[in-house]
């Protein structure tokens, strides 16, 4: 998801018999789903965890504002582009919320930037992806954002109180930007032949890396199990990818547009719709550097943040000259 | 030589006649850019109409280890609540 394949800081659960006093005590509070508090006692491997994995959501909400923020001044007409460029806005807000969570437990911000820009945190793969058109723009919104929503839902009821908390106040936000991203390809799907082609086109380029963003599948995903026991994460990548699947067919069948994969089948039995794996060789390498777009994004991160640089150091310098001068008037 | 700017804790008051409440917290260099932020990343859909901000390290809070001898107390004086006491259904409402 927008975190993922997050490295549980140790392998394997703690048995009860294992745990100290201490932690079996921490255990309880979570499994009677009382919130863990920044000042709470906490395992170290908990916290740890936390913190990489409320990084590297934080870092993807502020990256994946490259790819939208690419068509802000290429949007079609004014009111599309006031709307894209709230949307925008929302993402870096919502990269704040989840650094200050991350910071409750003791990790600066400053300090999670710079593990980024040195290529030691990650941000999620959905994002090395290009937007080569207005129609990627609809479908990002409405698949990637719909994807994420499916995420943060489940994740509202996060064990940590600060995480769930910027996540609920992130999913009432993030209903907005599925919402708009639907309606731009809504427009573009019962528009002339040629929008139709595009929205078709990008439907096609982004569904397999929108369910990616979920991670492996939960037979791969080795660090899950600590982290499910501790409620960092509710749901399985497997269970938010189906009930992702399962919420988009419908939308797209009203679009008149199809999915890339063949093997999309309702399953009476399951009750859920069937469909293809995506070329998990492609995520790992996208995780890896290898994606379209990893080396510009990073790229761009950085020069942004050191662009800003005198900006930064003026106003805090500016801040303590009024502050002496009010010293000295005193 | 960079610095990085203080963390503020930031407060909004929802509506007329409510107090305000704790929502998050943001950096900024001083009070001032403080609440400008606050006004950009914590009220872009009408969540206030007014704003304080107080520096993180300026707020004392309660250990979570005292939670016993804090508020254990109060839990045994239950005549404080007022439905403690039985009020005949003949006197009406009190």
């Amino acid at each position: 998801m927008y975190a993922q394949m997050i490295k549980t800081a140790r392998s394997g659960v703690k048995s009860r018999e294992e745990m100290t006093d201490q932690e079996r005590a921490f255990q309880d509070k979570v499994d009677r789903d009382i919130k863990i508090e920044p000042q709470d006692w906490m395992p170290d491997d908990y916290r740890a965890t936390l913190i990489r994995q409320m990084g590297q959501h934080a870092h993807s909400e502020v990256v994946g504002q490259l790819p939208e923020g690419n068509w802000i001044t290429r949007a079609p007409t004014l009111e599309r582009k006031a709307i894209l460029l709230a949307k925008v806005q929302d993402e870096a807000g919502h990269g704040l919320y989840l650094y200050s969570a991350a910071e409750t437990l003791g990790e600066s911000r400053d300090e999670l930037v710079r593990l980024l820009h040195e290529g030691r945190m990650k941000y999620s793969s959905i994002f090395n992806y290009p937007t080569l058109n207005w129609a990627d723009i609809g479908a990002v919104g409405w698949l990637v954002d719909g994807a994420a929503i499916v995420n943060q839902v489940a994740l509202q009821r996060t064990s940590y109180g600060p995480y769930s908390r910027a996540m609920i106040r992130i999913c009432k936000e993030e209903s907005f930007h599925a919402r708009q991203g639907y309606h731009a390809i809504m427009k573009m799907a019962f528009g002339s032949p040629e929008q139709k082609k595009m929205a078709q086109d990008a439907v096609n380029r982004l569904w397999f890396p929108a369910i990616m963003m979920f991670g492996p599948n939960d037979s791969e995903s080795t660090h899950s199990e600590q982290s499910m026991a501790w409620k960092i994460k509710v749901k399985s990548n497997d269970e938010l990818r189906q009930q992702f699947v399962d919420q988009t067919i419908p939308q797209i069948e009203y679009l008149g547009l199809e999915l890339p994969d063949p093997g999309i089948k309702w399953n009476e039995e399951r009750g859920h719709y069937d469909f293809s794996d995506p070329d998990w060789s492609e995520f790992f390498d996208v995780i890896k550097g290898n994606g379209p777009c990893n080396v510009d994004r990073l790229k761009d991160r950085v020069k942004a943040w050191d662009d800003g640089a005198w900006v930064r150091d003026g106003l805090m310098a500016h801040a303590e000259k009024k502050r002496a001068r009010k010293v000295a008037a005193e | 030589m960079s610095k990085e700017w203080p963390l503020w804790e930031i407060f909004i008051r929802g509506q007329h006649g409510l107090s305000h409440r704790h929502v998050g917290s943001l950096h900024a260099p001083d009070a001032e850019m403080a609440i400008k932020n606050a006004r950009d990343v914590y009220t872009r859909r009408n969540e206030g109409v007014s704003i304080w901000v107080v520096k993180a390290n300026h707020i004392a809070a309660s250990s979570p280890d005292e939670k016993g001898p804090l508020y254990e107390p109060s839990e045994s004086k239950i005549y404080r609540h007022p439905t403690f006491f039985d009020i005949p259904d003949e006197v009406g409402s009190m």
